[in-house]
């Protein structure tokens, strides 16, 4: 761990991973040090921001050294389900990628325990990482326009879009789940932590379209759950 | 009744802004708010408002507007011709209040007694641009009500404030996260040279036109928290001078931080205006 200069009112704290950034985290908001404004998780780092009418830096780095990691950080958060309509545009593209059918994509991004590391991008937007090893590139040329909903895999991370915008993620399907609401409260439905699961909510006739199931008695169970 | 104006000018841009969305970062949601935070918070003083109560954030002057009621209101910030400055004064029903172009600086802030009461979103009626939350910026034909939550006047006729400063400006430097990202020769060309403002430049940044900075190192870098001042060096090595509207985490490396007092004097800057970073 090292705690870089990130400005007259924050440190950064650089981690090994992102499951060092979520077991800091975890920490940091069960326990926030004096004066603090906000705790910016990302990648690799944690940002702390304080108020300096309250604290010093260098208190805020004391606190931050004394933080101790939360070992159970991906079971802390409440779980939330997504239902997904699998109609994305790059299913086949990302089933290529992994060197598997189209149905295995569906039933390993549904099996996923997926836990939000950090948002960005724009506002409710999560980065949502799982236990397994995904690594999916970015399409090489990014779409100017994806739709809002559009559920979505690149790199290590799945997310949804909050709202239309241009990306360059590779999209799976879409969910009518609105993960920013200005009408709700809390308006961003992914706060880091928070834990997700995928669910199959493809409608039969859309599921045939895409050819015999390998496992259609796993699917069905899936959306019976 | 309720107090309120309609706006028959608005210049280049104008938003209204208040103290912003702190503290929702970890949602992706940027803290915007007026970017020459001690100007806005003057002119709040001066008619008696609340610390945060909303105001009009008025870039390169131009704005106009009629009351609809007696008014009593602010001008603070970029010195606009025509109009009182730093001091408490009165818009009579019927009368034009009219901001010509600023002397120096670029953000004029206008608050009114009672504040700009728009609808707030996420705790703030801010308009962030980056991040479209907030009121739509301000269009001719508005008409904008104010609150009637205020404190009583203060007993001062005028705020003696400095104009924001003409010419070159120059601001205090900190070393930022990825510093050693970049060569000793980098940090010497960042410090050393008088770079010019972009007219590409808006309230998510200043962007600066000058040679670039020589990285130390390739290789991309994990998207990471970023606060306001942030020195962001995209590939084209030229500085990004983060202001109120910034995201909240972005991917290139951040060399420094301009120190926080000087921030305000960062939001003044206009375009073809020369700044100089120095480190101590």
């Amino acid at each position: 761990m090292r705690i870089l200069p990130s400005g007259s009112s924050a440190l950064l704290v650089e981690l090994g991973n992102l499951d060092e950034v979520l077991g800091y985290y975890a920490a940091l908001r069960a326990d926030p040090p004096a004066g603090v404004v906000d705790i910016v998780p990302a990648g690799r780092t944690v940002m702390v921001v304080v108020d300096l009418s309250v604290t010093s830096l260098a208190a805020l780095e004391r606190a931050l050294l004394n933080t101790v990691p939360r070992e159970d950080r991906r079971a802390g958060g409440d779980l939330v389900e997504i239902p997904v309509v699998y109609d994305g545009e790059d299913l086949g593209d990302v089933a290529e990628l992994l060197g598997c059918s189209v149905e295995e994509v569906v039933r390993r991004h549904t099996a996923e325990q997926w836990t939000v590391a950090f948002c960005g991008f724009a506002p409710g937007f999560g980065y949502l990482t799982g236990e397994s090893d995904w690594d999916i590139p970015r399409r090489s040329s990014p779409r100017t326009k994806v739709p809002a909903g559009s559920v979505a895999l690149a790199g290590e991370f799945s997310g949804i879009y909050p709202r239309e915008s241009p990306g360059g993620w590779q999209l799976l399907g879409h969910t009518d789940v609105a993960v920013f609401d200005l009408n709700r409260d809390p308006a961003a439905l992914l706060s880091p932590g928070r834990r997700v699961r995928f669910v199959d909510a493809s409608a039969p006739g859309q599921e045939s379209d895409r050819g015999d199931a390998s496992d259609p008695g796993g699917a069905s169970d899936r959306r019976s759950r | 009744m309720t107090a309120r104006f309609e706006v028959l000018q608005t210049g280049p841009l104008t938003t209204v802004q208040d103290l912003g969305r702190p503290g929702q970062a970890a949602l992706g949601i940027g803290r915007s708010g007026a970017c020459d935070r001690t100007s806005y918070q003057l002119a709040n003083r001066l008619v008696g408002n609340h610390p945060g109560a909303a105001a009009l954030e008025v870039t390169f002057g131009g704005l106009s507007v009629v009351a609809d009621s007696d008014l009593v209101y602010a001008i603070t910030g970029a010195p606009c011709s025509g109009v009182p400055l730093n001091a408490p004064a009165l818009l009579r029903k019927g009368e034009v209040l009219q901001l010509g172009t600023p002397r120096t600086g670029l953000r004029t802030y206008v608050a009114f007694r009672g504040g700009v009461d728009v609808d707030p979103v996420l705790g703030s009626r801010s308009t962030d641009l980056l991040s479209g939350l907030g009121p739509a910026p301000v269009t001719v034909g508005d008409v904008i009500a104010l609150g009637k939550d205020h404190g009583p006047m203060p007993g001062v006729d005028l705020a003696p404030v400095a104009d924001p400063p003409g010419g070159e400006v120059t601001v205090r430097v900190l070393p930022g996260p990825r510093r050693d990202w970049f060569t000793d020769a980098g940090w010497t060309s960042l410090t050393g040279q008088s770079y010019t403002v972009s007219s590409n430049s808006n309230r998510v940044g200043v962007r600066l036109e000058g040679s670039p900075l020589e990285r130390a190192r390739d290789g991309e870098l994990p998207s990471e928290g970023m606060d306001l001042g942030a020195l962001q060096i995209p590939p084209s090595g030229l500085p990004v001078l983060f202001l109120a509207d910034h995201p909240v985490t972005g991917g290139y490396p951040v060399i420094g931080y301009v120190a926080a007092p000087d921030l305000d004097a960062c939001a003044q800057l206009r375009p073809g205006q020369s700044l100089r970073f120095r480190s101590r």
